[in-house]
């Protein structure tokens, strides 16, 4: 498989993004913020895991916390929670949604 | 289920049974982590089964014998496969799943039914396996735990309708009250005589002409599966020729969409919401479940990282303080045993041999056993309560600064006890070369082997000294031995990320189960299985060196002026408590220790002491280090016997002390010094003195190559630690 390894991460927090429920990534989401995957850029098996776990475009998500040194954060997905690092939690675009 | 008590012959077949069936049925269980597979297949087999290992891997191998309908079919093979979220070989778990599905074990046909364990409250994700397995074409059964914990988070399951829309039965379960186990049993038996299910998903029109393309015609042809592997797998086949098909149709589907490869993750999920939108109701107004709430403390920013410590402080305390009756009981049993046998026994080779090769050894296998139960209790409850998970979560941030997985966490602290159940610990780091890594530096963690020795230094060379009036020397010391045994870890995990074992920082893609109580067989049969593991192939590399071991410092046998005295010898040391006074030089000649300075192992140390005398070490000392390779702790009573003081394993025992206080070099000289004793506790810090450790890492690497290459890089390290010790110490005016 053709890996596009370490994608520009080009979404950080952007308080005027999240205000107009516009596109960003899953790292730069606040605490408890809910979204929805959009795309999960990256390639190789972080991401695939990723996806089997069931993180793909169209799943509802939200950010429960972070770990005591900010990394890695929890999150709920299809019903369950899933530990990732912030590093993977950036090649997943988001949009905000109040669902 | 009572004649499932009974041992059926595997062969003998009952009158009613179907006809096409030649052999038990083999049914393989395949599941989620967490979906409740263990249970249920205790529950099935009740206690008849068996472990082993898969060949050449460390993927454990479980398979019971489940009775299906007593008295109308011969019973099954139920093969246990490893927990899994998918079958795309990402792990070796995921890899060993695949070959038994596909029927590419050796020894092992495929499956003729699956039966695949559902969790009910994590319907979605869990789903997503069994797409996969129906796209193996084999017949599946659905097993569907949890049901009532589903039912209390107001999740509606209608169980006709999903089973309707997946195209195989399902059957809700709860193993613990064996509900609908005989039911499970009657899908089973039908799904064996019916055609398979397969998968209801398909691929864009693009990529579905390239799959066909692939599998091809006629005798050629391939299995839909295979064909998909080919087309979305990272690695290719052998065939060159295929190779190139498969290149050229990535090229062509990457040109329309460079997501290409996402396409059957995102069609089984988009199948899976088809198929669940119409099963089942879910009430999202749902108020925090009880996992979220304890999770607010367990990994609270603060709370969190305290309730660990705490957790770990307790499983340390118990695994030092705990195990040290039996394994006392069991010392002092063996010692008894080796007393009594040798007793029986007329003087000579044999009975040497057997006492002090065979017997010692043995008991120096089994001492170990309290230690490694108390553990395993203790990690098999943290997992399946889903604490572990928390764990790594907590440490993940701190373990990947070292180039680590979260998970190594555990398996770390637990090598503080002792590194053996520690590097057994390892089996839940699923890369490879994370758990290299971690088994790597487990033995730097300072174990309690490690004590006697620091404190037998201690006593004799920094007793009651204080700093600053109230901080003790020795305390400060142990704590540095500690420390050191630490840094150096790091340092080395840091290296070896670099170089050999070089790899991407592992991913951290972990699922946080929901808090369970815990399982008491599951933990039992953990303790059992490992206890066992232990014994039987660890015990048998361990007793070979002990007897080597002996034999070095036995032969050659030194003619013998007194034959009583070398039969009282090991009596001697309870009995003779005037022995003290006089037994810092070798004026009263100790037969035991005559032996041993005349043996093999003797001759080692004095080749060796051109070699160690850098550090500070004479050859009584090289002996010494010889001898504890059998473990560490025996330094102290190798020490007790080449000083003459009988054989006192007693660290803090006034005679040993006053002996190496008082031991003289050839030119009169003491032989030992302060900065000797420092030199000798940081070469037990870094050295791979540890005969079990050694067997161990054999076990759970499958190969040579490694324990060999630790004994090698540890041993190096500790000599350029106390070279640069002794020689620094020197330099700066100790002596």
């Amino acid at each position: 498989m053709e890996i596009v390894e370490n994608l520009p991460i080009v979404h950080r927090v952007n308080p005027e993004l999240f205000a107009t429920g516009g596109e960003l990534s899953l790292a730069g989401l606040p605490i408890g913020a809910k979204a929805r995957v959009i795309a999960v850029k990256g390639g190789g098996a972080v991401t695939r895991r990723l996806m089997e776990m069931g993180v793909v475009p169209g799943a509802p998500v939200r950010v429960i916390k972070a770990a005591p040194l900010g990394d890695p954060i929890e999150i709920r997905v299809r019903g369950y929670h899933l530990a990732l690092r912030r590093t993977e939690a950036q090649t997943i675009s988001v949009v905000t949604s109040d669902e | 289920m009572s004649s499932a008590l009974e041992s059926p012959s595997l062969n003998a077949q009952s009158t009613n049974a179907a006809p096409e069936v030649a052999r038990p049925l083999l049914i393989a269980l395949a599941g989620n982590p967490n979906a409740g597979k263990t249970t249920l297949f205790n529950a099935l087999t009740g206690l008849r089964q068996k472990v082993a290992n898969y060949p050449g891997v460390t993927v454990e191998r479980k398979e019971g014998v489940w009775a299906l309908a007593p008295g109308e079919t011969p019973p099954a093979r139920l093969i246990d496969l490893p927990g899994l979220y998918s079958l795309d070989a990402a792990s070796i778990d995921e890899q060993i799943a695949r070959d038994v599905i596909t029927g590419r074990i050796p020894n092992l046909p495929a499956p003729d039914v699956i039966v695949a364990v559902v969790d009910a409250t994590n319907l979605e994700r869990n789903l997503y396996l069994v797409t996969q397995l129906l796209e193996y074409g084999r017949p599946i059964v659905i097993a569907l735990t949890m049901v009532d914990l589903a039912r209390k988070r107001n999740l509606e399951i209608d169980e006709q309708k999903l089973a309707e829309a997946l195209g195989v039965t399902i059957v809700p379960v709860t193993s613990v009250q064996r509900v609908g186990l005989e039911e499970l049993a009657v899908a089973t038996l039908k799904a064996a005589k019916s055609e398979a299910a397969g998968a209801g998903w398909c691929l864009s029109p693009l990529a579905e002409r390239e799959i066909a393309v692939l599998i091809g015609k006629d005798e050629d042809s391939i299995s839909r599966h295979t064909a998909l592997r080919d087309l979305y797998a990272d690695e290719l086949p052998e065939n060159e020729w295929r190779r190139d098909a498969i290149r050229s149709a990535r090229e062509r589907l990457a040109e329309s969409n460079p997501d290409w490869w996402q396409e059957p993750l995102l069609a089984r999920y988009n199948w899976i919401e088809k198929v669940t939108a119409t099963s089942v109701k879910s009430d999202l107004s749902q108020s925090l479940s009880t996992t979220e709430r304890i999770d607010r403390l367990l990994t609270h920013k603060f709370f969190g990282p305290l309730i660990l410590i705490a957790v770990m402080l307790l499983v340390f305390q118990t695994i030092f303080s705990w195990a040290n009756l039996p394994m006392d009981l069991i010392d002092k049993g063996f010692g008894r045993l080796g007393e009594a046998v040798g007793g029986l026994m007329s003087e000579g080779l044999l009975r040497d041999l057997l006492v002090d090769g065979v017997i010692a050894g043995v008991g120096g296998v089994v001492v170990f056993l309290p230690q490694i139960l108390l553990l395993f209790f203790f990690i098999s409850v943290l997992e399946d309560t889903g604490y572990m998970a928390r764990a790594a979560f907590l440490m993940d941030r701190l373990m990947r600064g070292v180039g680590l997985h979260g998970k190594a966490f555990m398996p770390l602290m637990s090598s503080f006890a002792c590194a053996i159940p520690g590097i057994m610990a390892t089996r839940t780091i699923e890369n490879p070369k994370d758990r290299l890594a971690t088994i790597m530096i487990a033995p730097f963690m300072s174990c309690s082997a490690r004590l006697p020795v620091y404190t037998l230094m201690i006593a004799a060379f920094f007793p009651g000294r204080k700093l600053f009036g109230f901080l003790s020397v020795g305390a400060l010391l142990i704590m540095a031995m500690y420390l050191l045994g630490i840094i150096v870890a790091v340092g080395v995990a840091w290296v070896l990320k670099h170089t050999i074992l070089k790899a991407p920082t592992p991913p951290l893609v972990l699922e946080l189960p929901p808090y369970r109580v815990p399982n008491v067989l599951t933990i039992f049969q953990v303790m059992i299985s490992r206890a066992w593991l232990f014994l039987k192939r660890a015990g048998t590399v361990i007793l070979a060196i002990s007897i080597i071991l002996w034999a070095l410092a036995t032969f050659p046998r030194m003619a013998k002026p007194e034959e009583k005295s070398a039969s009282t010898a090991s009596l001697a040391s309870q009995t003779d408590g005037s022995r003290s006074t006089d037994s810092t030089t070798s004026k009263a000649v100790d037969p035991q220790g005559e032996q041993l300075r005349q043996s093999y192992a003797g001759r080692a140390g004095r080749f060796l002491e051109p070699v160690i005398r850098p550090l500070g070490f004479d050859w009584k000392m090289g002996v010494a280090l010889i001898s504890s390779f059998a473990a560490r702790e025996t330094l102290v009573s190798t020490l007790s016997i080449i000083y003459n003081v009988g054989n006192d394993d007693d660290a803090q025992s006034d005679s040993l002390v006053n002996a190496v206080r008082e031991a003289k070099k050839p030119d009169g000289t003491p032989a030992w010094t302060p900065l000797v004793a420092l030199s000798m506790m940081v070469f037990f810090v870094l050295a791979m003195q540890c005969m079990s450790t050694v067997a161990i890492v054999r076990r759970e690497t499958n190969s040579w190559r490694w324990p060999l290459f630790m004994v090698a890089y540890m041993t190096v390290l500790a000599y350029i630690a106390s070279f640069i010790t002794y020689q620094g110490g020197r330099l700066l005016g100790f002596s």
